[in-house]
């Protein structure tokens, strides 16, 4: 049976998806309960990839990485899954903001529109294949999937705004895939193989002519990675289609950015650095990383709304993994992969905590508290309120939102005491602690870059935050369990995260140490094959 | 063959890239079809340009391969072709709800301001 659970991340949700189609929608509460015990099923799936791959629980593989050959054929010649540590972190991440994102939508957004459960289940389908396939073009078919899923997710609930920014994002992602499409040709037409472990194994081999045109196709392959991953000049279409999406969308979006990211991470290891493509290799992606996190910077300064800014935050995560990942050696994977799993988590948190909190708000408030800081204008009622004011109890739900978006704050602007400080610790210290080969530019930059976009970020959560939480005169807010419980949970797993940084970082620097000898994978993937 | 073949490739993706940035959704899906039919072309030519060659093994021609034409990028355009197939669809019910939201066809869901 243990032999067949890399394969269930993938079928679980498509079944659960695929049934919840053909039940109709009036029968709400059984399909709720269906989605949920079959989301909480692909949780416990991926935790026990995580034991396996990490050597927790005894299972047959070795060397932490194990092949799925679906139908039974060998690696080369079939389909092949590849579970390992990365993937089985980048699956429980999916399943835990899976999970969050179900239970927040079940409150209301769920029925906003038609057809969100088995959406839903299709994206996280999409998502665990793309993290576990082994094959470059089964990678085009994952990201399909999870963008078909995305594009009805992003409009769900309609209206205006949602239409004219999935518009965007719809074209954007198709282009991408059609030049997806080119470099899997490409390359399959130059190398004969769309194995990732065989094509690691030929490319060395290749000769002049040969390799120049990989290296096209490689150069594709990394602008669309690029495109997935939101990197500047490629992510003019993100904010908007993020910051439109309904809220529980948006909290799973934050984890689709992070799977252009895996998939750069993935093939640029794979290739090892002396036979890289250039696309994959050199230090270009490190100053495109820095681009983005500017970009986004500025980003998040300017934003005028709480929803606006979080896209512009995914933004500025997306270009400090880049450039962790770009900066020159490998001591930086281990923190990169800690950081992404706390703004993953905190990212996610905030796209549903912002919607909850501005309930209730009239729609140009936000617009207003910036241009009164910016004109120096004091609001009226400000004197109003006289002395006999100030013991007005704070009603619970005020003081959980008020708690969380703090939560949210201190973890996406990387403050102490949570795991988003632990993460930019542990970057800035490995940036130092670099081999010389590391210029001490580079490490300067990145300090400058992680230190600005988390002042940046502090400024415009604290002064966004006050406009919408001291505001007295808003009335509160009415939450319910099923709402207030997710945004909770991701919270409770950042503490958990910054408090258990030990064992956590442990798991992080195996996983990085495994992605870094890319001959073990290769070895798994096709036993026999001689490097 | 192959100077056909690339002609049709190039006019067509350089047709589809100008109507892919033309301001009117209809160029934009037009654009798009264009391009993937072009991209469809090119996955079939990765797998060399061959006459007269199945793809599928025949018992009585033998399993030499060099009688047979590669299978696998006639599967992949396959594939391609019906992804691209289902996405065009959703795209074009997403042009006809952004017509019908904001009454105009411009990519930005509003008119230029004229001088």
């Amino acid at each position: 049976m243990i032999q067949h659970l890399p394969i269930l991340p993938i079928l679980l949700p498509l079944l659960t998806g695929a049934l919840l189609l053909f039940s109709g929608e009036a029968r709400h509460g059984w399909r709720a309960l269906f989605a949920l015990c079959a989301t909480l099923a692909q949780l416990a799936v991926a935790l026990a990839l995580l034991a396996g791959t990490d050597g927790w629980i005894a299972t047959p593989w070795r060397d932490g990485v194990v092949v799925y050959a679906l139908g039974n054929w060998a690696a080369p010649f079939g389909i092949a899954l590849v579970v390992d540590r990365l993937a089985a972190l980048m699956l429980t991440l999916t399943a835990i903001l899976g999970l969050a994102a179900l239970v927040y939508a079940l409150a209301r957004w769920e029925r906003a529109g038609s057809h969100f459960l088995p959406l839903f289940q299709f994206l996280l389908m999409g998502l665990n294949g793309a993290f576990l396939t082994g094959d470059l073009f089964n990678l085009f078919v994952f990201f399909e999937v999870l963008l078909a899923a995305s594009y009805g997710l992003a409009l769900h609930g309609s209206g205006a705004p949602r239409v004219k920014a999935g518009l965007h994002y719809i074209v954007v992602n198709l282009v991408a895939s059609l030049v997806f499409l080119v470099a899997a040709a490409l390359i399959y037409g130059v190398t004969g193989t769309l194995n990732m472990a065989e094509l690691a194994l030929i490319v060395p081999r290749l000769d002049a002519d040969a390799r120049a045109l990989f290296e096209i196709g490689a150069l594709l392959l990394g602008i669309v990675f690029l495109v997935k991953a939101g990197a500047w000049p490629l992510n003019f279409w993100l904010p908007a289609a993020y910051a439109a999406a309904a809220p529980p969308v948006g909290a799973v979006f934050a984890i689709l950015t992070k799977v252009g990211v895996y998939a750069l991470l993935r093939f640029s290891i794979l290739f090892g650095q002396d036979v890289a493509p250039a696309p994959f290799k050199g230090n270009w992606l490190f100053y495109c990383g820095l681009a983005t996190i500017a970009v986004g910077t500025l980003g998040v300064l300017a934003a005028q709304k709480l929803d606006r800014l979080a896209g512009f935050m995914v933004v500025v995560s997306s270009g400090t993994l880049l450039a962790a990942f770009g900066f020159t050696g490998t001591t930086l994977t281990a923190p990169a992969l800690y950081y992404l799993t706390s703004s993953v988590l905190g990212g996610g948190a905030f796209f549903m905590l912002i919607e909850m909190a501005e309930r209730n708000r009239a729609a140009a408030a936000d617009l207003l508290a910036i241009s009164f800081e910016a004109f120096g204008l004091q609001e009226r009622h400000e004197s109003e309120h006289s002395d006999e004011m100030a013991g007005v109890a704070i009603p619970a739900a005020m003081a959980f939102l008020g708690l969380a978006f703090f939560s949210c704050a201190a973890v996406l602007s990387g403050l102490p005491p949570l795991s988003g400080f632990v993460a930019k610790f542990a970057l800035l210290k490995a940036a130092i602690a670099a081999p010389p080969a590391a210029p001490a530019l580079q490490a300067g930059l990145l300090f400058a870059a992680l230190l600005l976009s988390g002042l940046a970020g502090l400024i415009a959560l604290s002064r966004l935050g006050i406009r919408v939480f001291w505001d007295s005169e808003r009335p509160t807010p009415r939450l319910q369990w099923l709402e207030a419980g997710p945004v909770a949970g991701l919270l409770l797993l950042c503490f958990a995260l910054a408090f258990g940084t030990g064992p956590a970082m442990t798991y992080f620097e195996a996983a990085a140490r495994a992605l870094h000898d890319p001959a073990t994978y290769i070895g798994v993937v096709l036993p026999g094959a001689r490097p | 063959m192959e100077v056909v073949f690339a002609l049709a490739i190039g006019v067509m993706a350089g047709s589809g890239i100008y109507l892919l940035l033309r301001p009117r959704t209809f160029q934009v899906i037009m654009g798009l079809s264009l391009l993937s039919y072009a991209v469809n072309l090119f996955i079939f030519g990765m797998g060399r340009l061959r006459t007269g060659a199945a793809p599928v093994i025949d018992a009585a021609r033998g399993t030499d391969p060099a009688l047979y034409a590669d299978p696998v990028p006639q599967a992949l355009v396959l594939t391609a072709i019906v992804i691209g197939f289902a996405v065009t669809a959703l795209l074009l019910v997403v042009l006809l709800a952004a017509r019908g939201l904001s009454g105009t066809d411009h990519v930005d869901s509003r008119e230029p301001e004229r001088e």
